[in-house]
Parts: structure tokens; C-alpha cells; sequence
């Protein structure tokens, strides 16, 4: 009967061990950039969700197309009309994982690399990327970039407008999490 | 009874591992809050152009954007072979839009048919939303014009009896992503009018829609209803038009058929004499060019 308790006991303190440490923002930032000799694009985004579980190593991040705004009322339109196709499909989300050390109690910058899939356009690619993760008074501080071609979504650019928009976007993301209460 | 004991333990461990493995879907977390934001936009694109041909649409210039409008419109196809079916004669309007705001856009044109001038105001009051809360996009249009053209023996035709108003509502609804429909009720004022049994005043009715059949391509269609005893002293007819557009980065692409003429308010709503039947059909196409005249910032609005 010991043996059992201590088995539960272990098993309870193995199991905090591994226990979610959340840490999340509905403000976060993606942007991304195209630049080509005729035309330079670029795309930003504030209302990112993102939420990272320092415990488990896991992100995943979440926003809605519609919310990213262009210098050109007109390319947002045909952002969303033409190219990502926003009415059919939204949203866009990353959910991965990420490797590295990371002291939660300690204030510093940590490199980490992460890993997962992307979902664009009803397509999913996995994405792997080096990034940083900065603990800050408490807050969980995360940037990244890293390459996405609209091509390997589905997105098709007409060959019409092909010398203005890069085949290789640029996507940078910058999240401020805290933790979740 | 100790192997039991075991596995009721075995079975703890495995249930604590279960509720850990659940909250690690983060994405789930997530998805439930994107929803909630998911829907609380205005509807975009509800046409491509600022025209369906010759009716103006529920778009306009966003602010600082200037759009530049050619509308071109070749004879009537039954003009014969000598006439090249019409393609030898042309009936241009040149025109400039302008966003002051995202909702008030103001234009002014030059139409070839009667040295016409024209000017308007155009102010969207409702914007249709994604929630369905407001079903309609509503846009008021007000438009004067002004024909130049000698006419030789009616010296006494000054500016003032060459002007006519229109006064619209633009009433317009993105049905689904590809079928927008449109419908303006009018209100016309010309000045002068060539005898005392025509209407100073006339009341007209518009429908258009679009049909998207790729994304970048639309099929349009207009009919323009003018009901009957306004204009007597000419045989006049209703107009229909029929357009395909296509969208190329800044620029929008429209070929048209249509037994309109002209492309203003004030003259093809209530003098149009040609008619499909007898094939006076004017080919032609619109032509309008985006410039962004100055870039807004990104919102750095945080929820």
C-alpha cells in the first residue's frame, strides 16, 4: 500500500513537473515584407494571439487575415479578395514546439529553435526557424523571422503583377507574453 | 488484490498524463478567441469598379487615393461596314475621383458626347458589415452636369439652362463572395427641358450586379428603368448594359455593350434612344487606374 502511495505521489510530482507555465497575448505582432525593384509591400498585424507553454516547450500563435493593414487601402483588398482569400478562410495559425533552454526565473535572452506547422490559406507547411526567447520581469518575451513563399500555400500570384510581389515573403514576429492568470 | 492496486495506479498516472496532454492543444485555446474577433469587419469589395457600366457603384477612392476613370464608348454597331460597325466614331469621358476620407469621395469628369462637364459628391452613410448587422451598403451621389456644345440658332442657352442634377442612392448588397447586387433610386433635374410637356423633375430606378467568375474577372449587367410619361417630346428607351470586368493590380478592366451613348447620369437615364432590338449597340470599355497619393499609417491600435 506504500509502495502505491508512493507511486502516486511520484507519479503527481512527475506530472507538475511537466505542468503547463502559460504565458499569453491577444496584442502580439507579424508582419511581413515582399521587396522588389518595382514595388515594395508591406503588411502589419497588432492583434496576434499567441500563447506559449514555458512548461512544455509548446507555442502556438493565431490571427485573423483581415487584420493586417497596408499602406494601400487597395492592397489590402486584393489581399484579402484575391490572395488569401479571407471570406473562405480567416484565420491563419502556427502550432509547434521549440528547443533550448530557457530560465524562467532568471532575466535574460535565450536562443531557441522552433518547430511546426503553419496553416495559411486552408494549407498546412511545416515551418522551422531560429528564434529568441527573452524572460523580462516576469514576461516572456519572443521574436522571429524567418521566409514563407505564398506558393507552397496556394496562393497564386498572376504573372500580370509577378514583377511586384516577391515569390519569398519576409514574415517577422514579435510577441510580449504574460503570464496567464 | 495488489496487481488491482497497481493498476488503478497505473490508470491514475495515465489519466493525470491525459489532462496534461489536453491543455498542450494550445491551438484550441486560441481558435475560441480568433472566432469571437472573427466576424466584426465592413464587407470589402462589393464591386471591383466605381462603375457597373454606366451606374455608379457603392465603391470609391479610399482616402488619398486618386482614381483615374477612362470610359470609352465606340459608335453603334449598326452603323454598317463603312463605319468599321462603329469602331470608327468615339464618345470618351475622362474622369478623376478622389478620396477626402474613406467615405467621402469627390470626381470630376469631361464627357466628349455634348462637351459635357461633370462634377459629384459621393458619401458613404452605411457600410455593410460582416455580422449582418447592417445588410446594405448605402452611398448618396450627388452629380451635376453641364453641356458646352454650340448649338447653332439656341444662342439663348446659357449655363444655367445646360445644367441638369442628380440626385442618388446608391443601395447595394454583397450577397456572397462572387454575386453583389445593386439597386439606385433617382431623382433627375434638368433646367430646361425641350417643351412644357416634358418633366423638369424625373424619377428613375437603376439595377446592377456582378457576377465574380474567377477572382480577378466579373460578369456585370444594368438596367436602368425610367418610368414613362416623363420624357414626351422624344421616343426615349431604358438603358441595359452588359460589361465584363477585369482586375489587374491598380488597375480594373471593363468591356461593355450597352445602348447608352453616354455615360452620365442626366443622359443615359432619360435620353437614350437607341435599342438593343434594332442593334444600336455601343461597344466600348471603362478603363480606371489606382494612384495612392498617400500612404496611411498601419494602425497601431491595440485591442
Amino acid at each position: 500500500m506504500n509502495k502505491i502511495i508512493a507511486l502516486l505521489v511520484f507519479a503527481l510530482v512527475s506530472h507538475t513537473d511537466a505542468y503547463s507555465q502559460l504565458y499569453t497575448t491577444r496584442t502580439g505582432f507579424v508582419g511581413f515584407y515582399s521587396k522588389t525593384a518595382m514595388e515594395d509591400i508591406k503588411a502589419e498585424n497588432n492583434q496576434v494571439f499567441a500563447v506559449i507553454d514555458a512548461g512544455k516547450k509548446n507555442l502556438a500563435f493565431g490571427l485573423l487575415l483581415k487584420g493586417f493593414v497596408f499602406p494601400k487601402e487597395l492592397m489590402q483588398e486584393h489581399f484579402n479578395e484575391n490572395y488569401v482569400e479571407s471570406d473562405k478562410y480567416p484565420k491563419a495559425s502556427f502550432n509547434g514546439a521549440y528547443t533550448g533552454e530557457v530560465t524562467l526565473d532568471k532575466d535574460g535572452v535565450y536562443k531557441v529553435t522552433v518547430k511546426g506547422n503553419l496553416t495559411l490559406h486552408n494549407t498546412t507547411k511545416p515551418i522551422e526557424a531560429p528564434a529568441t526567447l527573452e524572460v523580462k520581469g516576469g514576461k516572456l518575451l519572443g521574436q522571429a523571422t524567418f521566409k514563407v513563399k505564398p506558393e507552397d500555400f496556394n496562393i497564386s500570384i498572376p504573372s500580370l503583377v509577378r514583377d511586384k510581389i516577391s515569390p519569398e515573403m519576409t514574415v517577422s514576429v514579435n510577441i510580449d507574453c504574460s503570464p496567464k492568470q | 488484490m495488489f496487481t488491482r492496486k497497481w493498476i488503478v495506479a497505473v490508470l491514475s498516472c495515465i489519466a493525470l498524463q491525459e489532462v496534461s496532454a489536453q491543455d498542450s492543444t494550445l491551438l484550441n485555446l486560441m481558435n475560441d478567441s480568433l472566432s469571437a474577433g472573427a466576424r466584426t469587419g465592413y464587407v470589402t469589395g462589393t464591386f471591383k469598379a466605381t462603375h457597373v457600366v454606366n451606374m455608379q457603384t457603392v465603391e470609391s477612392a479610399a482616402k488619398g487615393d486618386l482614381n483615374f476613370v477612362i470610359q470609352h464608348r465606340f459608335g453603334q454597331l449598326n452603323s454598317g461596314s463603312y463605319n468599321f460597325f462603329g469602331l470608327d466614331n468615339a464618345t470618351l469621358r475622362l474622369g478623376l475621383d478622389y478620396g477626402i476620407t474613406d467615405r467621402l469621395d469627390v470626381g470630376i469628369g469631361r464627357s466628349s458626347y455634348l462637351k459635357t462637364f461633370d462634377g459629384y459628391l459621393k458619401y458613404k452613410l452605411f457600410r455593410q458589415t460582416e455580422s449582418g448587422k447592417m445588410p446594405v451598403s448605402v452611398s448618396v451621389l450627388g452629380t451635376v452636369t453641364d453641356y458646352t456644345q454650340d448649338i447653332v440658332g439656341k444662342d439663348y442657352l446659357n449655363t444655367k439652362y445646360r445644367t441638369a442634377y442628380t440626385g442618388q442612392l446608391l443601395i447595394a448588397r454583397k450577397i456572397s463572395s462572387r454575386l453583389s447586387l445593386e439597386l439606385t433610386p433617382t431623382w433627375l433635374h434638368y433646367n430646361l427641358v425641350p417643351t412644357v410637356r416634358d418633366n423638369n423633375d424625373l424619377f428613375a430606378l437603376g439595377m446592377g450586379g456582378r457576377l465574380k467568375i474567377t477572382k480577378r474577372m466579373s460578369i456585370n449587367a444594368e438596367y436602368d428603368y425610367l418610368p414613362s410619361n416623363q420624357v414626351v417630346s422624344t421616343t426615349v428607351h431604358n438603358s441595359f448594359s452588359l460589361g465584363w470586368d477585369i482586375e489587374t493590380g491598380g488597375h480594373v478592366f471593363q468591356l461593355v455593350f450597352s445602348n447608352s451613348q453616354s455615360m452620365l447620369e442626366s443622359q443615359y437615364l432619360a435620353q437614350t434612344t437607341g435599342t438593343w432590338g434594332k442593334g444600336d449597340i455601343y461597344f466600348g470599355f471603362n478603363i480606371s487606374r489606382n494612384f495612392n497619393l498617400k500612404k496611411k499609417k498601419p494602425s497601431t491600435t491595440k485591442q
